[in-house]
C-alpha cells in the first residue's frame, strides 16, 4: 500500500536554513546539508528545499547546494523558489533534484507548466499554491503570500493539473505559522477537484494535526518546517504514532 | 569493476552516480557504445516520456546496442519500461527485451503514483536480505503488468510488476538510488551478484 509521506521543508537563504513565521521574522535553523542528512536518516520520506534568496549569486549557489544534497542523501527531494526558465529546471534536475516546485511564475505564465511537463515529464513538476480565504472564497496569493490575485483556488488547481502538473503543494496562508492544524476542510475539497497527489502545508503544531489531515481528506503528504527544525515534533515519534493509528506509514 | 550508467539525456543520472559513490563504486556516465559494451555492469536509468526517451536512444544508436548486451543490465523506472515491447505512453515501440506492453494507471487513481509503496512476492538475488513488504520509492504514471518475468510486485489499484528479470536484464520500477538504506541494499546486490 502506498504510504502517506512526511516531508520536512527547509527554507534556504544564502545557503543556510531559515524558517519564517507567517513568512517573516527569519530565524537561522542550521546547515541544510547536515539537516537534510539528519532527516533522511531519521525517517523523512522526502525533503523540500525552498530558495528564498533574491540574488543571482545566491541562485548559482543554490544549484551547487542541490548537488551537495544529492551527494549526501538517499531519499527524493524537491527544490523550489525563483524558478523561471527551462534552464533553471534543467540545472537543478541535473544536480540531482527529483522535482521542482514553481509558484508565482506559474500564475503569471501558466504555459510554463506545460513546457516543464513536456520537457521533463509531469512527475517532476510540483505546482505550489498559496491561498487565503477572503470575501467568502479561497483566492490564490503570490510572492510568499503578500499579493492577492483574483484567481480562485479550485479553478487554478484544476488548471494546473490539466496543464501537466504532477503534484500540488498547497499552503493555506490562514493556517501557516499558527501551529493550529492544517486546513483540513479546504484540502478535502481540493482532493476532490484534482486527481494528482496533494501535499498539505501550513499549520502543523502537534502530532494530531498530521493524523487529522490524513484522516479527513484524500491527502498524500504533509509538509512542515519549524516543528521539525526545533524538534517540537520528533519525526520518528510522529511516524510511529500515525502508524499505530492505522495511517499507512513507512517506518 | 567498471559500471556504465547510460546517459542519453533522459532523467536523473547524477543521482545514480552519487548513490554508487556512497557504496564505494565509481559509475561512468556515458552514451558511448564502446564504453557501455566494455563495462562489467550497466545501469539504464530514465525518467520522463517514453517516446522522447526512445528517440534519444535511437539518435545515439543505443536502441540496437542495449538488447544485444550480455552483461548484467539494470533498468530503473523508465529504463525498465523501455525494455518492454511497447508503451501506451505516446504509443511507443520499445526495446522488446521483455514481451509485454506498458499500460497507464486507471484514471480512478491519482496519477502519477508518487511515494513509498511496498514490494512483495520477491524472487531473485536482487532482493537478498530485503524483507517482504519493504517500502521503495516510486514515481510513475505507467506500469508493467504481472508477467512471467515478474520478480517483485506492488499494488496501486491493481497488482503490477515492480521488478522484472530475464536472462541478464533486470528492471525495477522503483528508484533504488532514492529508496534510503534499503534501496542501497538493492544496488549493492546488483553490483555484487
Amino acid at each position: 500500500m502506498l504510504a502517506k509521506r512526511i516531508i520536512p521543508c527547509l527554507d534556504i537563504k544564502d545557503s543556510r536554513t531559515v524558517k519564517g513565521v507567517n513568512f517573516v521574522d527569519l530565524v537561522d535553523a542550521g546547515d541544510p546539508v547536515e539537516l537534510a542528512r539528519y532527516y533522511s536518516e531519521n525517517g523523512a520520506d522526502e525533503l523540500v528545499f525552498l530558495d528564498i534568496t533574491a540574488t543571482k549569486e545566491g541562485r548559482r549557489a543554490f544549484a551547487k547546494l542541490a548537488d551537495d544534497i544529492s551527494r549526501n542523501i538517499n531519499i527524493p527531494f524537491t527544490v523550489g523558489g525563483g524558478i523561471k526558465t527551462i534552464e533553471d529546471v534543467d540545472i537543478l534536475l541535473k544536480s540531482g533534484a527529483d522535482k521542482v516546485s514553481i509558484n508565482s511564475y506559474a500564475v503569471k505564465n501558466p504555459n510554463f507548466i506545460n513546457e516543464l511537463a513536456m520537457n521533463f515529464g509531469s512527475q517532476c513538476v510540483v505546482v505550489a499554491i498559496d491561498a487565503k480565504y477572503v470575501d467568502n472564497d479561497w483566492f490564490v496569493f503570490l510572492v510568499g503570500g503578500r499579493v492577492k490575485t483574483n484567481i480562485k483556488l479550485f479553478e487554478w488547481a484544476k488548471e494546473v493539473e490539466e496543464r501537466g502538473a504532477g503534484e500540488i503543494l498547497f499552503t493555506s496562508m490562514d493556517h501557516d505559522g499558527t501551529k493550529n492544524g492544517f486546513a483540513c476542510h479546504v484540502l478535502e475539497k481540493l482532493s476532490k477537484v484534482v486527481n494528482i497527489p496533494i501535499i498539505a502545508s501550513g499549520g502543523a503544531g502537534k502530532i494530531e494535526h498530521f493524523y487529522d489531515v490524513f484522516k479527513s481528506g484524500n491527502i498524500d503528504a504533509a509538509l512542515a518546517a519549524s516543528v521539525f527544525h526545533f524538534n517540537e515534533i520528533g519525526l520518528n515519534n510522529l511516524k510511529i504514532e500515525l502508524k499505530n493509528n492505522n495511517i499507512p506509514i513507512r517506518l | 569493476m567498471k559500471i556504465a550508467i547510460i546517459d542519453y539525456g533522459a532523467g536523473n543520472t547524477q543521482s545514480v552516480k552519487y548513490a554508487l559513490k556512497r557504496l564505494g563504486c565509481n559509475g561512468v556516465l556515458t552514451s558511448e557504445k564502446e564504453v557501455i559494451s566494455s563495462a562489467d555492469k550497466i545501469i539504464f536509468p530514465g525518467v520522463g516520456h517514453a517516446s522522447s526517451a526512445m528517440n534519444k536512444l535511437k539518435s545515439k544508436g543505443l536502441d540496437l546496442l542495449i538488447p544485444e548486451l550480455k552483461q548484467p543490465v539494470l533498468g530503473i523506472c523508465l529504463g525498465m519500461q523501455l525494455m518492454c515491447s511497447f508503451s501506451d505512453e505516446g504509443k511507443t515501440d520499445c526495446l522488446k527485451i521483455f514481451d509485454c506492453n506498458v499500460k497507464r494507471f486507471n484514471n480512478s487513481l491519482k496519477v502519477p503514483q508518487i511515494g513509498w509503496n511496498t514490494v512483495f512476492d520477491l524472487r531473485a538475488n536482487l532482493f537478498h536480505s530485503i524483507i517482504e513488504n519493504e517500502y521503495m520509492y516510486l514515481v510513475h504514471s505507467y506500469y508493467v503488468p504481472i508477467i512471467i518475468d515478474t520478480i517483485a510486485k506492488s499494488n496501486y489499484g491493481i497488482n503490477y510488476s515492480s521488478a522484472i528479470k530475464k536472462n541478464n536484464f533486470t528492471g525495477v520500477q522503483f528508484h533504488p538510488e532514492k529508496s534510503g538504506s534499503k534501496g542501497e541494499v538493492i544496488l549493492k546486490n546488483f553490483i555484487n551478484n
